[in-house]
């Protein structure tokens, strides 16, 4: 906005306590909060394939009632993962520049390759090989455009022989191998990112990739958590409470290493007290306050570490309902507080001048493209998009990964007519 | 394992490091023929930037804080109103230390009001409690290993041969990385194009024999310019430099700025 327009309606206060450079001196800081949203997206993209893998490449058999809710929820969000960056960009007519001619020394030029191969050559190819069986069997049953559009999907392969299925199975297993490393390599460059800014002491850290990446699992299985209750509870299914259990177990189990990592970056910064560190101390103490030691630690962090400590340690003692609360709450309070950690992070960064002499404080408007109102559609995004696939994908009657449906060979069916 | 070495190997090595050599200077060639179509930059035709290596040093024994400079890097690029700023002109105030606390030096003050364009306002403490006064030009400190460079993700900020680190704004896809990346501040989101700016030496001045609009209105000579490749008889960068110890902003980050500094104090960053 026009500062000069505003100050005739009010004044606007400065920005900043103490001394800033001048073209710090804006009206907002240059990263706002649709940056914020990004690694948080992409955070929970990878955390809820990761989720999918422990069914997959470690065999947890106990989590199978959810593999394919975490993949389309994966999938939904990394459909929209870009589009925070998009709209953030000065001149998004060009985003496309960065496939064609990539910088290579940048990280940020590695993020359409890395997209590309986790949407196209992950993602895309694993869910494929999973529903392909499926996609057969729906498109003989189902009539109208339903029908059509799961005969387009099986891409005209509908060869369900045992032997093909097997061949599905094994590649689908291939891809959720390669899957893992490429969905910490997605998380963990946004992480390098920040990480690799070495002219802000809050970002240059060599820790931040790894806390990016432990901080994505954790918010991607709170995030599977939630979806999976509120789906049983759309549904009025019956929540499978050993599936529950052991995704609290991950997820408390990954909070630990979360918490771990980021406490010894702390004690580091703490300890080592280097260039900033004053600045930084100012900071937690009053600006981010609120969102780092209440919203982030306390919240975020320390609270569903005791109450799912608890839960591991006393889960016989503890009824069924109670347990389901629990984790719903855990993952809930996970959920905002990895948002907090990214606000922390990507708006604490640039809350104090690379002059090390000011804080600077924000506000984030209603409207506009970086205000409230867009950042909020932006995250609801996905979950429309969620909730669409399910209802394409996901039927009712639980479909467990590896099971085929009650389906006959077109040989058998002609035989049986 | 220890490898064995025999003529053939050994002919095979040299022949593939002779090659190598040579391909040096094509690829070399060939990149500044492709830069040469790609880049845009406002120099003029026929304008060789490996024949110049351009240098500018800031003596702050000799600012005055006027904000000439500053007016005219604005008018002279059309830098937009508000706070953004090519150049800009910092003030420092360093307070004599309070007796019996056993500190050196006191509480130091910075400021850069409009960037020091329209002068400076009264000083923050009484003068007789003033140890230490003085400006401090920034801009651009075209670093040997720019960080904006390395960071971004399309290549529109380059290092031109000249020592120029300029920006194609036809290019710039206005992800700000740079300007985050920048330690000095030096850079930022033009808010008419959209796309990220900085000092540019006035690249389509000096390009044709002229000098910066910063140095050509500097009344005192704080600014001093010139060319490494192509020193006259009475260099002005020489003679700083005979003159002078120079100091760089924030070395620590390794940047290694090619804007050189005579006369900074420690609290400069």
């Amino acid at each position: 906005m026009n500062l000069e327009a505003t100050n005739l309606v009010f004044e606007v206060m400065p920005r900043f306590e103490g001394y800033a450079y001048p073209n710090e001196a804006t009206p907002h800081p240059l990263w706002t909060v649709l940056i914020v949203l990004y690694p948080y997206i992409t955070g929970l993209v990878a955390g809820a394939f990761i989720m999918a893998s422990l069914v997959r490449v470690f065999n947890v058999r106990a989590l199978e009632p959810v593999y394919r809710l975490s993949l389309l929820t994966a999938f939904a969000f990394l459909i929209c993962a870009p589009l925070p960056l998009l709209l953030h960009l000065g001149q998004p007519q060009r985003c496309f520049q960065v496939m064609i001619t990539p910088h290579l020394t940048s990280p940020m030029a590695i993020f359409g390759f890395v997209y590309a191969w986790y949407l196209m050559a992950v993602l895309l190819l694993e869910l494929w090989f999973d529903y392909r069986k499926d996609f057969v069997h729906w498109a003989r049953q189902t009539p109208g455009w339903r029908g059509l559009l799961y005969r387009v999907l099986t891409l005209g392969v509908d060869d369900v022989s045992p032997r093909a299925v097997r061949l599905d199975e094994r590649l689908g297993h291939a891809l959720s191998v390669i899957g893992i490393p490429s969905a910490f390599l997605l998380h963990g460059y946004v992480g390098f990112i920040f990480g690799s800014v070495k002219a802000n002491p809050w970002w240059g850290n060599v820790l931040m990739p790894i806390i990016f990446i432990m901080s994505a699992m954790v918010s991607g299985i709170a995030l599977c958590v939630l979806v999976y209750m509120v789906l049983q509870w759309a549904r009025r299914l019956e929540i499978d409470i050993r599936c529950l259990d052991t995704m609290a177990m991950f997820l408390f189990y990954a909070l630990v290493l979360d918490a771990g990592i980021e406490g010894l970056d702390w004690i580091h910064r703490v300890y080592s007290a280097e260039e900033g560190f004053q600045i930084m101390q100012s900071m937690t103490q009053e600006k981010l306050f609120y969102t780092l030691n209440v919203g982030q630690a306390l919240l975020g962090t320390a609270v569903p570490l005791a109450v799912l400590g608890v839960l591991q340690l006393a889960r016989r003692r503890i009824p069924d309902i109670w347990r389901k609360r629990v984790c719903f709450f855990s993952a809930l309070l996970i959920m905002l507080g990895v948002l907090a950690m990214r606000w922390n992070v990507v708006i604490g960064g640039q809350m104090f001048s690379k002059s090390l002499r000011g804080i600077m404080s924000y506000k984030m408007e209603f409207a506009g493209l970086e205000g409230w109102f867009m950042s909020g559609v932006l995250f609801c995004l996905p979950f429309v998009l969620l909730i669409m696939l399910i209802k394409l994908f996901l039927p009712k009657e639980p479909v467990l990964s590896g099971q085929t449906l009650p389906l006959r060979e077109p040989a058998e069916s002609c035989a049986t007519i | 394992m220890k490898r064995k070495w025999n003529r053939r190997g050994l002919l095979g090595s040299i022949g593939a490091a002779v090659t190598g050599l040579l391909a040096l200077p094509v690829g070399r060639a060939a990149k500044a023929a492709v830069q040469k179509v790609l880049v845009s930059t406002s120099a003029p035709r026929g304008y060789d930037p490996t024949k110049h290596k351009w240098q500018m040093a800031i003596d702050v024994n000799r600012c005055i804080g006027c904000g000439h400079c500053v007016e005219a890097c604005k008018k002279e690029n059309h830098v937009p109103e508000g706070p953004y700023y090519r150049t800009w002109i910092e003030r420092y105030v360093i307070a004599k230390p309070e007796t019996g606390t056993g500190k050196a030096r006191g509480k130091t003050w910075v400021d850069s009001p409009s960037g020091g364009m329209r002068g400076f306002p009264e000083l923050p403490i009484p003068e007789e409690d003033v140890l230490h006064t003085f400006f401090v030009p920034k801009l651009c400190n075209l670093c040997e290993h720019s960080a904006c460079v390395q960071v971004c993700p399309v290549g529109a900020t380059f290092d031109a041969p000249d020592g120029a680190v300029l920006i194609d704004p036809n290019y710039c896809i206005g992800c700000g990385f740079c300007i985050q990346a920048c330690p000095y501040g030096c850079r930022f989101m033009n808010p008419l194009t959209k796309t990220a700016e900085k000092c540019t030496l006035c690249y389509h001045r000096i390009t044709r024999g002229l000098k910066p609009a910063c140095v050509e209105v500097c009344p005192t000579q704080t600014r001093v310019f010139g060319d490494l490749r192509n020193p006259t008889p009475d260099d002005p960068l020489e003679e700083f430099y005979r003159r002078n110890k120079v100091q760089v902003l924030k070395p620590h980050l390794g940047t290694e700025p090619r804007v050189l500094y005579a006369g900074i104090d420690k609290e400069v960053s």
